[in-house]
């Protein structure tokens, strides 16, 4: 019988399984990266909301404090969305007859909230609470990025576990005095790493066993 | 007998065919499952109901209804009105020229504290007065904050003689029911901490007031107490210096002991 093969073709073998090995590398690495794209964590992406609120104007240019809007911040595990209400209590008088209004005061006549769409919605399967963040001196800027710059909220960080870990294998890197937690201007180089262990230790944060066991965030 | 193990042999192919089928269809619907892990259905805060006609997860309170320990029974505290108040007692109103509501005689608001005033309270009060009240009323109070730069209504200053007269029981309704063009907070505002802000707001007034007579609270008027207002006296005169809403945001928490 004639050879079915030349003799190149164990070359062509042998760097076929090269080949593989490397293929299957890229693949793995395009998967990683695809699975922290924005395009599936959502990161970046701006949504349409029913009224176009602007955080950059009353934030950053009306200097309204964070806990104005977002009471239970502190105090629950959610921050909480304002209700109707509480822009009444400026738009009653404040731009009263604009257009752009219309659907704010159409929700306080016929006592129907606004649907916000959501931008942070974190799985059904994973626990988070805000007050512990925000008692033990994690600023909003650190998790949400300069809200005050954002006509449109977007969501700055990835919310993967892989963020969360990254922080909780080591607070310290990323805790703040508790009087700059509604500072958006706040660097983490503001504080000299001294200051950060000695605060780390003010707040009586647990250990890093403690903050990476499943059980903490997924109960 | 050849043909007895044939059958046998049939139905074990058939019985793997009928398990791999099961563990595919198992594989298959775990990858359905992640989907439901990730929105389970459950209500989380905020969240829209198809079930509850006006569409909200979070269920407002019944009417006529009381939760437990809610049954508010401390009248002073919960309301700033004295115990016998007269729902119906009339009394002048009038208009300023800025269209603002005036109004000279309180008879049902309460005079006094219904909590001890302590600095925590007034610490407490000032971070609740900036975060509330300073976008109107101003860093110390004048009717001048950002809010009314930018167009809102100029609400009278806290530091005239009717306002300085006015019984403490008036600050806390008029922060729980609102005044005139100025929207009630009670939903946004707990009640300790709303007492916590008139105390801050009066010390704002003895602050500006030299030759004030006013002391923060009857009851209370003991050294600490006294010592107190001088240090939050001290702290809001530096702040009219600066005259500016965000500067007075970026200070210190602490600035006010010396
Ligand atoms: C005047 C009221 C107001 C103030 C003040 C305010 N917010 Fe908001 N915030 C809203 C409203 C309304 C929404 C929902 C609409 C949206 O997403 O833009 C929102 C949405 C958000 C969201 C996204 C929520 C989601 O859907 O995932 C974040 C994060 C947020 N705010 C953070 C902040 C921070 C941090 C501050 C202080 C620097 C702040 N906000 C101050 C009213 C306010
Ligand atoms: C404390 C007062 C205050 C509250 C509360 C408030 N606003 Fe405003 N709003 C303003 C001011 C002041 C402006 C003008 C902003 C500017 O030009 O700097 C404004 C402007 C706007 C605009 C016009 C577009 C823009 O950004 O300039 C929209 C829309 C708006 N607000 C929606 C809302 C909604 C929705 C809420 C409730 C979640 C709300 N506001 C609560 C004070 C307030
Ligand atoms: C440790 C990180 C972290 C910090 C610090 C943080 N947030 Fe969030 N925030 C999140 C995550 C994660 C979500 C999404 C929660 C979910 O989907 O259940 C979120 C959601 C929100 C929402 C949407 C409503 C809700 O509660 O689900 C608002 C509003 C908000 N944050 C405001 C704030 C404000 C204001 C601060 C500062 C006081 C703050 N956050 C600090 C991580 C953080
Ligand atoms: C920038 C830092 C930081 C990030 C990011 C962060 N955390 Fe935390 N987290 C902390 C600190 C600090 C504590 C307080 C630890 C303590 O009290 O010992 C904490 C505590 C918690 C707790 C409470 C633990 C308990 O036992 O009560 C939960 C739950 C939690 N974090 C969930 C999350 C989740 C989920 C994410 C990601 C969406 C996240 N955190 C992101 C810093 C962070
Ligand atoms: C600091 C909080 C935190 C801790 C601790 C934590 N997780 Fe998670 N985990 C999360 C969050 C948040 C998500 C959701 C990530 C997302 O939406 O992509 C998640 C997602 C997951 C997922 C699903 C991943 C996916 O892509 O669907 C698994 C599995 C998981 N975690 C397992 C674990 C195990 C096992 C541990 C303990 C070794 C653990 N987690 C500890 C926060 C945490
Ligand atoms: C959105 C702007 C705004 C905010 C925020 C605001 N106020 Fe007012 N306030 C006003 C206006 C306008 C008036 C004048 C109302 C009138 O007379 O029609 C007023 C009036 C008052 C008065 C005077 C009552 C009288 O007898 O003349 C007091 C006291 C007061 N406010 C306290 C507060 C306190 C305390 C807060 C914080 C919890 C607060 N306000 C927040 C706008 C505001």
């Amino acid at each position: 019988m004639a050879q079915l093969f030349h003799r190149g073709a164990n070359n062509i073998a042998k760097a076929s399984l090269v080949i593989a090995v490397l293929l299957a590398g890229v693949a793995f690495y395009a998967y990683t990266q695809l699975a922290r794209s924005s395009y599936l964590t959502g990161r970046y992406l701006e949504k349409q909301q029913p009224v176009q609120f602007s955080h950059k104007h009353h934030v950053g240019d009306d200097g309204i404090d964070c806990r104005y809007c977002h009471t239970s911040v502190e105090t629950s595990a959610s921050a909480g969305i304002p209700p109707t209400q509480t822009c009444m209590n400026c738009h009653n008088q404040l731009y009263a007859d604009q257009e752009y209004l219309e659907p704010v005061r159409a929700s306080y006549r016929d006592n129907k909230p606004i649907k916000w769409e959501r931008v942070h919605d974190l799985p059904g399967y994973a626990y988070f609470n805000h007050s512990i963040h925000v008692a033990k001196g994690v600023g909003c800027s650190t998790c949400h990025g300069q809200i005050d710059n954002m006509p449109a909220v977007y969501q700055e960080n990835t919310l993967q576990m892989e963020w969360c870990l990254s922080c909780h294998r080591q607070p310290e890197d990323f805790i703040r005095p508790k009087s700059e937690i509604y500072n958006m201007q706040w660097k983490d180089s503001n504080l000299t790493a001294e200051q950060r262990l000695k605060l780390k230790a003010d707040y009586k944060i647990r250990s890093k066993e403690l903050l990476t066991s499943c059980s903490t965030c997924h109960r | 007998m050849s043909k007895l193990i044939n059958q046998s042999s049939k139905l074990r192919m058939s019985k793997k065919l009928i398990y791999s089928l099961l563990i595919a269809a198992f594989c298959i619907s775990a990858i359905g499952c992640r989907y439901d892990m990730q929105d389970q259905p459950r209500y989380k805060p905020f969240k829209e109901s198809d079930f509850f006609s006006d569409e909200k997860a979070m269920r407002d309170l019944p009417e006529n209804t009381v939760a437990r320990g809610n049954l508010r029974e401390n009248k002073a505290f919960y309301t700033g009105k004295k115990e016998n108040a007269d729902p119906n007692v009339q009394v002048e109103t009038t208009m300023d020229e800025d269209g603002n509501t005036v109004v000279s005689s309180f008879p049902n608001a309460i005079e006094e504290f219904p909590i001890p005033v302590t600095k925590e309270l007034l610490d407490r009060g000032e971070q609740r007065y900036k975060i509330f009240c300073m976008v109107c009323h101003g860093p110390v109070g004048a009717g001048d904050g950002m809010i009314v730069r930018r167009g809102y209504p100029k609400p009278s200053t806290y530091h005239n003689d009717r306002l300085r007269n006015a019984p403490v029981g008036h600050f806390y309704d008029v922060i729980t029911n609102g005044w005139g063009k100025m929207n009630g907070y009670a939903s946004q505002i707990p009640v300790a901490d709303r007492w916590a802000i008139v105390a801050y707001i009066r010390a704002l007034q003895i602050s500006q007031d030299p030759n004030s007579k006013m002391t923060m609270d009857k009851s209370s008027t003991d050294s600490a107490g006294n010592t107190d207002n001088k240090d939050n006296a001290d702290n809001a005169e530096t702040e009219k210096d600066s005259d500016k809403a965000e500067s007075s945001e970026n200070k210190d928490a602490d600035g006010g002991e010396k």
